[in-house]
């Protein structure tokens, strides 16, 4: 490796930015374009998936059939994006999603990673220790909740459905949605209504 | 071969860590371990080329099973982990 | 688990040595350098420069002090000039010129 990729990263990105726009292989103007669209996608849009997977059982037998074509049918743009897998909780069985080599995430729905998904102790611990860990986030589980955790390794993106709290009969779908957070649809934390 | 959903695999037990540079996807902890087959996700050109930019073959992918006790002792009885492996990493059990 | 095991050190499920590590769980909100790199190898990837998989290999091959010490996205910027410079997207004497430019 070229002694010349430790220059600081700033620097070393200045320089990249004009060097790829001279040879037409990354021009401002496309940079500005994919971080816009990236930009597009965030948990809320995740939330608003979740929220009509609750209120619409075709819907939401469509979302577990096929993650990517459904969310896709809602104007998500999922071209060049990896698959999309949807992960159901329920009473019996909780999902966590973690990517232990690197970070993999479905940013086509719910946006840039968070940090604590990126970092060591998320990555070693999450497979060893479930509970341990999203006892970071406060959650605790039934001790009749068996958890399954689900190492991210290769070409699909894993999104967790969420359990439809209690108490939120008859909510409307932007009420519900409301309820879920960025965490909820990794499986650290679980939507409540309280 | 096609794993059908419940064949009994055993991950190779394989460190190309040792032999030089390599990518692969197969993480550490399963490997030499048994799981069980729990779909098919499809067909994707092997990462392990496409990392250094040669012709990539397409591989099938699975997501495979395992009892998070066969592969963490201290782990609690009827949690699980499923992970996506390729076939060349799988053989039966 | 076996602790002779030649893992990796980005291959981190399990390892013993971040047991007991907290996570930080607060919000970090990306810099416009962060967004910028993650941007740049979007694009790379969608002209068929260089592949997600040759930006992990890079990644992969950061010596495991400065793995742990550079953020996400330095080991980014420097996996994607390691990716130009061996495929020869770019030469070295271009990069230093650019470096050296005021």
């Amino acid at each position: 490796m070229s002694t010349l990729v430790e220059t600081d990263a700033e620097t070393l990105l200045a320089a990249l930015r004009g060097l790829l726009a001279a040879k037409g292989l990354a021009t401002p103007a496309e940079i500005a374009e994919r971080l816009a669209i990236t930009e597009k996608a965030s948990p809320a849009q995740g939330a608003r998936i979740v929220a009509k997977a609750w209120t619409d059982p075709a819907f939401r037998a469509r979302l577990l059939a096929d993650g990517t074509a459904t969310v896709e049918g809602l104007g998500i743009p999922m071209r060049g994006a990896p698959p999309l897998g949807v992960l159901e909780n329920t009473p019996d069985l909780h999902h966590l999603v973690v990517c232990t080599l690197c970070s993999c995430y479905p940013r086509a729905v719910l946006g840039y990673p968070p940090f604590w998904y990126k970092s060591a102790g998320y990555r070693a611990r999450a497979v060893r220790d479930p509970r341990g860990l999203i006892a970071e986030w406060g959650t605790k589980l039934p001790d009749t909740t068996r958890i399954r955790v689900v190492d991210s390794t290769a070409d699909y993106r894993w999104m967790v459905l969420p359990l439809r709290p209690a108490g939120t009969d008859g909510w409307s779908e932007d009420a519900l949605a409301a309820l879920v957070h960025e965490g909820d649809m990794v499986g650290v934390s679980v939507p409540s209504a309280g | 071969m096609d794993l059908a959903p419940g064949t009994e695999v055993r991950v190779k037990d394989d460190w190309p860590e040792t032999r030089g540079p390599c990518h692969i996807r197969t993480p550490h902890y399963v490997r030499g371990r048994r799981g069980r087959i729990l779909r098919r996700l499809g067909a994707f050109p092997n990462p392990e080329d496409l990392a250094f930019a040669r012709p990539a073959p397409t591989r099938a992918l699975y997501h495979v099973l395992f009892d998070e006790t066969a592969l963490f002792p201290d782990s609690r009885q009827g949690d699980d982990l499923l992970v996506e492996l390729f076939e060349h990493w799988l053989e039966p059990a | 688990m076996d602790q002779d095991k030649p893992r990796a050190h980005h291959d981190m499920g399990g390892v013993p040595r971040y047991a007991c590590e907290p996570v930080d769980i607060a919000p970090h909100t990306l810099s416009d350098f962060d967004k910028e790199v993650d941007a740049l190898r979007q694009v790379l990837g969608l002209k068929g420069v260089m592949t997600v998989d040759e930006l992990r290999r890079g990644i992969e091959s950061i010596p495991e002090a400065d793995y742990h010490r550079l953020s996400y996205y330095q080991r980014w910027i420097r996996s994607i000039t390691d990716t130009l410079l061996r495929k020869g997207f770019i030469t070295e004497d271009e990069l230093r010129a650019a470096l050296e430019a005021p």
